[in-house]
């Protein structure tokens, strides 16, 4: 209690015109960040994964997403391989959800088998990527708890620095960093760190694009893995809004798709 | 075996020019060359130490008449086996017209369909019949004529099939392992004559026989986010013959019987957290005899256990009303395995496990890895231990048929 006290009293001190806290003002933010960028209904969009050991010996992974936005929830997404050919036409279906495990399951093409599958692990890497699948979820306002850290400029723009803490027990991460620029409100870079609290993976993301007057859509996202030095680029391109997905698109008993 | 190569060549490229001009097609397939070892002496004197085989099989996707939910899937399926004339084959594994609308699909040709939980028997899975010379796990399927509509529906959907033709469960040959002391025939007597000694051809319930038209509906879901379920009846030809010893002027044959039942199937999985339980049960009315059956267990899985390993422990306990007899080969055993998910870029996978039997104390091992190359190529490794001594088992004579097999498969 006397902590708090304290860490009320310097902030006041420190801050005197600043009425609210940081906590409140990260909150501010991401919540504004979240509005700003809600109401996309549906997206599909090709996936292209680079993926880079240390040693830059390079494997690649092609994808075809859909998502469908979810009121309040976390979205429904299902991504189809297109390459490496072994596994094309694998899909995973999510439901994401902000507090709790996502509902997933994995269509196996060559067994025509549609299986449900342990989500509850968010953190691990996504098909030998560095990208977790809890990074490649949706951003939920409820999925954190945020602290303002401080603005600065980034790129030639100005951005908010906002430090958010996962709400989700099992997340692989203590906290995130988190850059965004004020104009727009985009995402241009987020430092993850580790369950020990060591810093573990940069994302830097470039070339977003307007779309139908009103999205916002990066054109690559790349991640690194300071502990390994092992990277991730992910290429998005034909990004479609309003293709007039449903929820019955989004059901497991619909994976096979005619395959 | 020829004339079958020859149609189905005749096949591709009649679709290929059908569908000249179309917009979206694709074209994706695998070559695999495989070989496999025997170490131990053979039962049977006209069975080899080593069959090398090649296996090719390539699905070809388009839209029909330029209309996305309208889709064509063809998938031929050749193999060549070094020595076993039966594992010699060719299949349409695939022809299947597909057609979404709304809450509707349809979908009608030949095609693939499986229903099931559990890792260690494919109990509830009745739709295909099994491709058994592929391999002794069930899960290689011989392509199904039907007509199937789904009904789809927030709560889950309901799905209809007729199946107008049946197919016969696929054998060793004679010079093939992993088969009984005398050979079942199978659906090519024809090709069969000269090799083959105690052979007699199949003998159904059904007066039309293979033209039987077989029936099933299913309900599946998803209950309170966790429960996924499918709840089935089918009625129709049993999928696995009921094997029958005989005497003709040849000597001993084996005549496989197909018999007429009633089948309702259950399988259920919870997901909770790290924990998958699971349960497939069926109760199954028809000749020879009634019975029920079940599969029941669970998956663990340890996360992420450090450069993304994911370590799960398997257990499964199998019943089947039948005992020690009849075909009932998984009557009272208990199956324990390990998968190992290197979640890497080369999706390195290895699962191993081992059935027992509770009775007589007959054990089964297999252990299965498999490792991508490059982007093109996949090597798996496979190796199957038999350890049985009652000579009442009904799995007795693969006893000398341990096996590992290599595997390197080309895919585009």
């Amino acid at each position: 209690m006397h902590k708090i006290l304290i860490f009320i009293v310097l902030i006041l001190a420190l801050n005197p015109l600043q009425a609210e806290t940081a906590e409140a003002k990260g909150f501010k933010i991401a919540t504004a960040a979240d509005q700003r960028h809600s109401g996309f209904a549906d997206v599909t969009a090709d996936l292209k994964m680079v993926l880079r050991d240390s040693n830059g010996n390079q494997a690649e992974r092609e994808l075809g997403s859909q998502r469908l936005e979810v009121e309040g929830d976390g979205d429904k997404v299902l991504l189809t391989f297109k390459a490496p050919a072994d596994i094309r036409n694998t899909a995973l279906l999510s439901h994401t959800h902000s507090l709790r495990a996502d509902d997933q399951w994995l269509f196996l093409p060559s067994l025509k088998r549609v299986k449900r599958i342990s989500s509850k692990n968010k953190s691990g890497p996504f098909v030998g990527s560095e990208f977790a699948f809890e990074d490649l979820s949706s951003q939920e306002v409820d999925k954190y708890r945020y602290k303002f850290l401080r603005s600065e400029s980034c790129g030639g723009m100005v951005c908010d620095v906002v430090e958010r803490y996962p709400e989700y027990d099992h997340s692989g991460y203590t906290r995130q960093v988190v850059w965004i620029e004020r104009e727009q409100l985009l995402v241009l870079r987020t430092d993850y760190y580790d369950r020990k609290n060591s810093l573990l993976k940069t994302l830097s993301v470039k070339g977003y694009q307007q779309y139908a007057g009103k999205h916002w859509r990066p054109a690559e996202m790349h991640m690194l893995n300071h502990q390994t030095k092992k990277s991730t680029t992910l290429f998005w391109s034909n990004y479609q809004f309003g293709t007039g997905l449903v929820d019955r698109d989004f059901v497991k008993d619909k994976l096979s798709k005619g395959r | 075996m020829l004339l079958k190569l020859v149609s189905t060549t005749t096949i591709i490229i009649g679709l290929s020019l059908a569908s000249l001009g179309s917009a979206v097609a694709e074209v994706s397939g695998e070559l695999i060359l495989e070989a496999r070892y025997f170490p131990e002496t053979a039962l049977f004197s006209n069975q080899e130490e080593l069959y090398s085989s090649i296996s090719a099989e390539i699905n070809y996707f388009t839209s029909l008449m330029g209309n996305q939910d309208l889709t064509l899937s063809f998938t031929p399926f050749v193999r060549y086996d070094q020595h076993d004339d039966e594992r010699t084959h060719a299949d349409v594994r695939e022809l299947l017209i597909s057609y979404a609308s709304g809450d509707w699909e349809w979908r009608v040709g030949v095609g693939k369909v499986f229903w099931g939980v559990t890792e260690s028997q494919h109990l509830v899975d009745i739709i295909n019949q099994t491709d058994f010379v592929e391999d002794i796990d069930t899960e290689d399927k011989l392509g199904q004529p039907m007509v199937n509509i789904t009904w789809l529906q927030d709560w889950g959907a309901l799905n209809f099939f007729v199946l107008p033709y049946f197919r016969e469960r696929t054998f060793a040959g004679v010079n093939g392992r992993l088969r009984a002391p005398v050979v079942v025939d199978t659906d090519n007597p024809e090709f069969l004559t000269t090799t083959t000694i105690g052979f007699a051809p199949a003998q159904y319930e059904s007066e039309i026989e293979t033209g039987h038209v077989d029936a099933a509906i299913r309900l599946s879901g998803t209950v309170a986010n966790f429960w996924d379920y499918g709840l089935y009846y089918f009625n129709g030809t049993a999928r696995e013959p009921e094997l029958i010893l005989q005497n003709s002027t040849d000597g001993p044959v084996l005549t496989p019987r197909y018999n007429q039942i009633h089948q309702v199937g259950l399988d259920l999985q919870a997901t909770l957290d790290s924990w998958l339980l699971k349960l497939e049960a069926i109760a199954r009315s028809g000749n020879p005899e009634d019975y029920q059956a079940l599969v029941a267990g669970f998956e663990y899985t340890f996360f992420d256990l450090g450069q993304g390993l994911d370590i799960g422990v398997l257990l499964e306990y199998h019943h089947d009303t039948r005992g020690q007899s009849n075909n009932a080969i998984f009557q009272n055993d208990l199956f324990a395995g390990i998968r190992l998910g290197f979640n890497d870029e080369q999706s390195t996978e290895l699962l191993a496990g081992g059935y027992l039997d509770l009775d007589n104390d007959s054990a089964f091992f297999r252990i299965e890895g498999s490792r991508r190359i490059g982007s093109h190529f996949k090597a798996s490794v496979q190796a199957q231990l038999f350890d049985i001594s009652d000579v009442t088992d009904p799995q007795y004579f693969i006893q000398q048929d341990d096996y590992v097999e290599f595997r390197l498969g080309y895919f585009f």
